[in-house]
């Protein structure tokens, strides 16, 4: 009969992303039979994290400190500001390091199957923020999928009283793609988003 | 037992960590849902966007089980779309009103067809909102609310019709139903005839089409229409005060 403490913990590693029943069961004897070097570690690091990291009040990003670091950042330039749905395509773009600029983290996109308004996403803020006089231009980096351009056409709507350049990220190629393997959307998309080279 | 068709997505929900319920309009076996492994990971989620023209294979061990969809690419309706703001919103809102309008199961193979010939009309930047009104008109139809805008419900006649009834969706001439002008739907000629199809010609039609999907439409009652419409006939109206046309915005 297996130990009902260490059934609750297999159990809630297993409902962790990535991992299920058998890899929970793996990583929970990884922790017990390493108490020092990987549990009490880890313990320390999810109640440190739980009790310093929260959502930023200005851009939605998930930091221990308030406004986030990238907020607080002057060395970032102020004059544009990305849209992104969520907290893991600001830590996307900050591992490419390609852009320099604040973000907004909308918290989705709209999605009527599941229950998704206007009314739930960072809107209101958003608008806030690209009412500042040094805001220049807002970085629509929504997915490129229905759901998620659907958003970025409302979200150019709802920006068009404030006096900011909207843009978006580009459509097509990805580097190192060949066009054989593209579907014919991408293709699509690339050829009609063509420029002079 | 399996069964292989030809199938437009109208949604995608994702279902535990990787996979997707997906709700195809099948042609011969109707609105069918089915689970894709799969489904919700990066590969997949291109394939699985709202009105994508797809292959599918169905697969389960009962016929009254969800099954498995096997899913094929045959070509990406949305992506072409995806700068063009209304006609997206306009293929959102088809998709939609088919996942919410229709029984699942029950083959209705004019639908799909007459969808693929909508998101045709849909890449057309003169043309696509009028034909949007006449999908909806054919949608009715094939929910089986047709419109009679033949001949005026009240004298029979064939000519100067300019009203709809909204009790009974039969069209009314000018004379006719002069006197209940503010209880009528105004019937715009594009529909009809050869008219052309202005803004306030769209909007017209919207609102007549709106009235009987959501009065007789199959969720009555319950919470009307899907959002994806509300903010088409949103997109199209403010494009309508704002410029002198709206086809092609």
């Amino acid at each position: 009969m297996p130990d009902p403490e260490i059934e609750r913990l297999v159990r809630l590693l297993a409902k962790l992303p990535g991992l299920g029943p058998r890899s929970g069961r793996r990583a929970a004897l990884h922790l017990l039979t390493r108490r020092e070097t990987a549990l009490k570690p880890l313990i320390e690091a999810l109640t440190q994290a739980d009790a310093t990291v929260g959502t930023c009040s200005v851009c939605g990003n998930l930091d221990s400190a308030e406004p986030c670091r990238l907020c607080a950042d002057p060395e970032r330039d102020r004059d544009t500001i990305c849209v992104v749905e969520g907290v893991a395509d600001v830590w996307a773009l900050e591992r490419a390091a390609v852009f320099s600029g604040l973000y907004h983290v909308l918290g989705g996109v709209l999605s009527p199957l599941d229950g998704v308004g206007p009314d739930d996403l960072s809107i209101t803020a958003l608008l806030k923020r690209a009412r500042i006089p040094e805001v220049g231009e807002v970085i629509l980096a929504t997915g490129a999928t229905v759901d998620g351009q659907t958003t970025a056409h409302y979200l150019t709507d709802r920006l068009a009283d404030c006096a900011v350049t909207v843009t978006r990220l580009a459509h097509g190629v990805p580097l190192g793609g060949e066009l054989d393997y593209l579907d014919d959307g991408t293709l699509g998309a690339a050829l009609k988003a063509r420029r002079p080279f | 037992m399996d069964w292989t068709d030809d199938g437009i997505v109208l949604s995608a929900r994702k279902h535990g960590e990787s996979a997707a319920v997906v709700h195809l309009m099948t042609r011969a076996h109707g609105r069918h849902a089915g689970l894709v492994r799969g489904g919700g990971g990066r590969r997949m989620r291109g394939v699985l966007q709202p009105g994508n023209q797809v292959r599918c294979v169905w697969r389960a061990r009962l016929q009254e089980h969800l099954g498995h969809f096997t899913v094929e690419l045959v070509r990406s309706r949305a992506a072409v779309l995806l700068d063009e703001r209304l006609p997206l919103t306009a293929l959102s809102a088809a998709c939609a009103l088919v996942d919410s309008m229709f029984p699942e199961r029950e083959a209705h193979p004019g639908v799909h067809d007459d969808l693929l010939e909508l998101f045709d009309a849909l890449a057309r930047p003169d043309t696509w909102s009028a034909a949007y009104v006449r999908w909806e008109i054919v949608l009715l139809r094939e929910l089986g609310f047709g419109l009679d805008l033949g001949s005026c419900a009240a004298t029979g006649v064939r000519h100067d019709l300019v009203w709809v009834s909204p009790k009974s969706g039969r069209a009314v001439s000018a004379d006719a139903g002069r006197p209940y002008r503010d209880r009528l739907l105004p019937l715009p000629g594009f529909l009809i005839g050869d008219a052309p199809a202005r803004a306030a010609d769209v909007m017209a039609g919207l609102r007549l089409t709106g009235h009987f999907l959501a009065t007789h439409g199959p969720g009555a009652g319950h919470g009307g229409l899907p959002p994806a419409r509300d903010r088409l006939v949103a997109g199209l109206s403010r494009s309508a005060t704002t410029s002198c046309g709206i086809n092609g915005a």
